[in-house]
């Protein structure tokens, strides 16, 4: 489960940075890549806080 | 487990508080570096890189200056903080408490909680402007001091409201928060930076650079800002810090190190957050200048949302507010120490209603850099204090923890030093104009002069031997 978590928040990350590279390469619109910003920011909003800080709960 | 670490120095106020940190208790390098990655990229970025392009800095004064500067403060922190704090092992407060004593130490919680309050103030603002775009709230402009409307006061006290209420509720869950927040915001001003690029109309690194030098740092101020040279970001970038290094606030937190040489990882922060972070924000303020005709308001959310859309408004907001929480949160120990017995829920609300207050005058956003360089500044002598202790006692022969050694409240030397170098900086201002970014290296110096000299007028070694 935290594995899925954790790709979940990687997928996450990988829309909040990769749109900036398709929008310079000319592949999105500016709206597009706010869109998928957006919905990185989501997917890592919620996935994020079940792993992040599991060690220190733990602890 | 860098999370546990932060949590336990910032909100565990009574833990090895007035002992040194055991050997079983210290951590290895990479909590520090996950630590300062995350510390250091906060609401405060939003402000400091678009301020720089309003200040006419030149695109190569702003790189090299920023390199300099950050190189000065990793450096800062690994020979002068990071040795004292792991040969000693003890907190900023009762380091200070055992060389000037306590009562000294109760005017150092004052002046360091209600610089704590500002700054929680301006993050509060900072996130105010994001918060505002649905609400289509009339923004300050750079020339504000002044709220300009009642829907700003409003949208301020609200958030300074909630904001104060989560600190009631205790630091930790912000700390959580924050450590989730951390790599995402990073991706968000790098993220950020490369859309602004690319808006700006940069396609290949030649464009970069020529964009870069004629378009974001052209060396021309806005109307009604000073111009910036290349020794203002070089003493900027490695003063704004100055309370944390040479002050020696991370002592609290360095002490926990098993080697010195855990200054070092502060490279991760300041590289992250006051280069990456710093220029990506200019080249945002950049964009919104060219979509607006050069307009004077100056939002950071705004900034941010023209370029990054809703992740980046978020994005300011979250920053504003993992920033502002614990500073409330550290203004309400600061006042602790001076009120031990009013409890700390009451404590945090009065600090939480200055800050919000504060937050209302934008003057503490359009004015950060000096705010910031003032803040560093007025803690710096203490820092000079314990330094001058560490290092001279032995060698021009005057007592070491001087308040400690003559079970006393109070020490001269430590309180006059405090002073007379503050009024020393007030003067170079005043009479000689010098700014105020560059008066902390002076500062240092007199600072650690100042209390060897009077130490050794008030508590020489030989008095204390006969004694």
């Amino acid at each position: 489960m935290k594995t899925l978590l954790k790709l979940l928040s990687f997928i996450g990350l990988v829309l909040t940075g990769l749109p900036s590279i398709l929008f310079f390469m000319e592949k999105i619109e500016l709206e597009t890549s706010h869109h998928l910003m957006t919905v990185g920011m989501i997917i890592w909003f919620v996935t994020a806080p079940f792993w992040i800080n599991a060690k220190v709960d733990k602890a | 487990m860098k999370k546990n670490f932060f949590q336990k120095i910032v909100s565990d106020t009574n833990e090895f508080e007035r002992t040194p940190i055991p050997q079983q208790n210290l951590k290895g390098s990479n909590s520090f570096l996950g630590m300062y990655a995350g510390e250091h990229t906060a609401g405060t970025e939003f402000v400091i890189g678009p301020l720089f392009v309003a200040h006419g800095v030149t695109a190569g004064d702003l790189v090299f200056g920023l390199l300099i500067g950050n190189i000065l403060a990793v450096l800062s922190w690994a020979f002068i903080t990071s040795p004292i704090a792991t040969a000693r092992r003890l907190t900023l407060y009762y380091q200070l408490e055992r060389i000037s004593g306590v009562q000294v130490v109760r005017w150092y919680n004052l002046v360091n909680a209600l610089m704590f309050c500002f700054l929680a103030g301006s993050m509060i603002a900072v996130s105010a402007t994001a918060v505002g775009i649905p609400f289509d709230l009339e923004m300050p402009t750079l020339q504000d001091w002044m709220p300009r409307t009642p829907g700003w006061v409003i949208t301020v006290l609200l958030m300074g409201a909630i904001i104060t209420l989560v600190a009631i509720r205790g630091y930790s869950q912000v700390a959580k928060f924050a450590n989730i927040m951390s790599p995402w915001m990073v991706l968000i001003f790098i993220s950020a930076g490369f859309i602004g690029l690319t808006q700006l109309g940069v396609d290949s690194f030649d464009s970069m650079i020529s964009i870069a030098q004629e378009v974001i740092w052209t060396g021309v101020p806005l109307p009604g800002m000073s111009k910036f040279t290349i020794w203002h970001i070089i003493f900027f970038t490695w003063f704004c810090n100055m309370a944390m290094h040479i002050g020696m606030s991370d002592l609290t937190i360095l002490r926990y190190a098993k080697s010195w040489t855990a200054g070092f990882y502060t490279f991760a922060g300041v590289f992250l957050g006051h280069f990456l972070a710093w220029i990506a924000s200019g080249i945002l303020y950049t964009v919104f200048l060219q979509a607006n005709n050069a307009s004077q308001e100056f939002a950071p959310g705004e900034i941010a949302f023209q370029t990054a859309g809703i992740a980046g408004a978020v994005c300011v907001i979250v920053a504003g507010w993992t920033t502002a929480n614990p500073t409330i949160y550290r203004a309400g120990l600061a006042l602790q120490g001076i009120f031990p017995k009013v409890p700390t829920w009451k404590i945090t609300a009065i600090v939480g209603g200055i800050t919000s207050l504060a937050a209302c005058f934008p003057a503490l956003v359009m004015r950060l850099l000096d705010f910031v360089a003032l803040y560093g500044l007025l803690l710096m002598p203490m820092g000079a204090v314990i330094f001058a202790d560490f290092y001279f006692a032995d060698r021009f022969g005057f007592q070491k923890e001087q308040a400690l050694t003559n079970n006393s409240k109070f020490s001269a030397p430590a309180l006059f030093s405090w002073i007379l170098t503050l009024v020393f900086c007030l003067g170079l201002n005043q009479f000689y104009g010098v700014e105020i970014f560059f008066l902390g290296l002076p500062g240092w110096f007199v600072a650690v002069f100042l209390f060897i000299a009077l130490s050794k007028i008030k508590y020489p070694l030989n008095k204390s031997i006969i004694a």
